[in-house]
């Protein structure tokens, strides 16, 4: 019951703060602008497809779902990449900025334990981001299926991967809100994120380039966070595998799955980094 | 040993009997190196009103802080209500205004109580009859549905108020209630404090006004350094040491030494009259040195002793020590 009171009220300051309404209108902004984006993309695809069959008279070629899967890609890793800020940002001072605020001090002496605030807040900001994310992505697909008469493979599979993202990026946040202020905490996070995009970009290099080493700090940066490693797998679900052959090691997907293993390590990455809130968060003076 | 004890209107908890509604017991607290209280012991009895006084840094909030489960004692224990620190069940029997009393702006009035309603426990049907009556009792019924971003300083401290009250609960800490407040405010707290004292309920006020406190509190404890350097009924505390001025008829100069037995006496000054100035421990001193005085057929044509406040009786506790620190 209490964990619901304190979920209501971190999405209810989301809606209060207009956190919401900027959201929504941007995010509505990015898909109009993709969408044009789409149909652009596929009357040009058409027009060039049809001049090459004028000239070589050949049939029609295959690679339009390579290139509409390249196109779904790129909407996706931009869905991945804002919700990855947003969740940063909504996060960053959930805890700490509370403290320092001193509004905690006239919730936490009530009958409610210390570990049903941050469980509370962290399960409305999983439903925010969590609804967002599946919006967007229905956003995404319903352009591509509108303006490109494209279908991706494996949606809700892929959208699952991305939501489990923002979850590895919003129990990172949770922690270091319960260990730092506002600012040291938005700083540390913020470069965690870094290091995991780096080195997911050093992991593609080191398997187009066959280098070990460069493969062993990309998995390195995927255990220290494991968030880019996940946005790599959904990637590839999402793609057919005519696309992954065809476009090969990039910087927004991967042609080396990460495994099964890897999604049991993120949800119990996950899982950790909560507990280690709840226990940081239990035995702080406020 | 435990009784069954009506709370707020539909919640119905059992609870200790026969124990302080507080009782502290070498209560400790370090930062680092700092030690912000130091074997603070002190008991609060139910019904009381009990002031919580001292200079600035000498560990007030910082003991509130940790009866309110915001601060980890170092060492020592502390009940509530007859239960350890934290218990839920005594949790839903107190009400508690922080001394920097910050809320979510984003909430109007209404929606704020309405939520610490809910993390009381209470019914909506509860709140919905609790809420109305809390707002009127710290005049804010106008503003209930207006934000708490848009209150003053001191609308923000009397919705802090009514949150504490909110719960009807049975033991209220109050951290400087009246610092934002305005004199027709300060006098609106008195009168709650009034009328709570009137309902039973315990109440645990720190002030710096110590005015207020001299006319809310029933006993009083002063603590300096964070230990307790005083406690008592305020009365007793107030008549405690109290320097009076005796004017005689001509005093034999043999019964000087067995007045000095019963007051301390610092000074005679023999004229017309015989004025005598002296210290006694209590107000029982003063009416045996009358007593004296009459078996002995000295003239007695005035008795003054100084009217002494609460401030007098914390200067007088806290600057030597405070002096010895320099």
């Amino acid at each position: 019951m209490n964990v619901a009171i304190i979920a209501r009220l971190t999405v209810r300051e989301a809606f209060r703060r207009k956190v919401i309404l900027g959201v929504v209108l941007l995010s509505l902004a990015f898909i109009a602008l993709y969408a044009i984006g789409f149909h652009l993309f596929r009357d040009n695809y058409l027009s060039l497809e049809a001049r090459r069959s004028a000239r070589t008279g050949a049939g029609p070629s295959p690679s339009y779902a390579v290139s509409a899967s390249a196109m779904v890609l790129l909407g996706l890793y931009t869905v991945n990449f804002l919700t990855g800020i947003m969740t940063i940002f909504a996060a960053v001072g959930t805890v700490a900025g509370e403290i320092e605020a001193g509004t905690l001090d006239a919730i936490v002496p009530k009958p409610i334990g210390r570990w049903q605030i941050i469980v509370g807040k962290y399960l409305g900001f999983a439903v925010m981001l969590s609804a967002y994310i599946i919006l967007m992505v229905c956003g995404v697909a319903l352009t591509a299926h509108t303006a490109g008469h494209y279908a991706p493979p494996h949606l809700v599979h892929g959208t699952l991967l991305v939501i489990l993202v923002s979850m590895i990026l919003l129990s990172l946040t949770m922690l270091g809100s319960t260990l730092f202020s506002t600012m040291t905490n938005g700083i540390i996070v913020f470069m965690l994120y870094g290091v995991a995009v780096t080195g997911g970009l050093v992991e593609q290099l080191g398997t187009a380039l066959n280098s070990d080493t460069m493969v062993k700090i990309g998995i390195g940066s995927s255990i220290l966070l494991p968030s880019d490693s996940m946005w790599r797998l959904a990637s590839y679900v999402v793609q057919p595998s005519l696309a992954i052959s065809f476009i090969g090691p990039n910087p927004l997907g991967t042609t080396v799955p990460p495994s099964d293993r890897a999604v049991h390590y993120s949800i119990v990455y996950c899982l950790a980094l909560v507990i280690g809130s709840v226990l940081v968060f239990q035995r702080r003076d406020l | 040993m435990s009784e069954s004890v009506s709370q707020s209107p539909a919640v119905t908890i059992a609870m200790p009997a026969s124990e302080p509604a507080i009782e502290l017991r070498g209560l400790r607290k370090v930062f680092r190196n700092h030690v912000a209280v130091d074997n603070l012991t002190l008991s609060v009895d139910y019904g009381e009103v009990f002031g919580f006084l001292g200079p600035n840094g000498a560990g007030k909030t910082t003991s509130i802080k940790m009866l309110m489960g915001l601060v980890y004692p170092t060492s020592g224990d502390a009940r509530l209500l007859g239960y350890k620190l934290g218990d839920q069940i005594a949790r839903r029997q107190i009400g508690y205004l922080p001394e920097l009393f910050r809320f979510h702006e984003w909430l109007t009035g209404n929606e704020f109580l309405d939520l610490h309603g809910r993390l009381y426990g209470m019914t909506s049907s509860e709140r919905r009859k609790r809420i109305p009556d809390v707002l009127a009792l710290v005049d804010l019924s106008a503003y209930a549905h207006k934000k708490i971003g848009t209150y003053s300083k001191g609308m923000q401290q009397r919705i802090g108020l009514a949150q504490a009250l909110l719960n009807d609960p049975r033991l209220v800490f109050l951290d400087e209630p009246t610092s934002a407040l305005d004199p027709l405010g300060r006098r609106d707290v008195r009168a709650i404090l009034s009328r709570l004292r009137g309902e039973g309920v315990t109440v645990f006020l720190n002030s710096h006004l110590l005015s207020e406190v001299e006319l809310s509190s029933d006993r009083v404890a002063i603590i300096d350094h964070g230990r307790v350097a005083a406690t008592g009924r305020v009365d007793d505390l107030l008549s405690r040491d109290l320097r009076v001025e005796f004017r005689l008829g001509s005093l034999p100069a043999d019964l000087l030494p067995e007045l000095d037995k019963l007051v301390s006496v610092e000074q005679v000054v023999d004229g017309r009259h015989s004025i005598v100035t002296a210290r006694a421990a209590g107000e029982e001193a003063i009416a045996a040195v009358v007593d004296l005085l009459a078996r002995h057929n000295v003239p007695v044509y005035g008795v003054m002793p100084e009217r002494r406040s609460l401030e007098d009786v914390f200067v007088d506790i806290v600057a030597p020590s405070r002096e010895a620190g320099r």
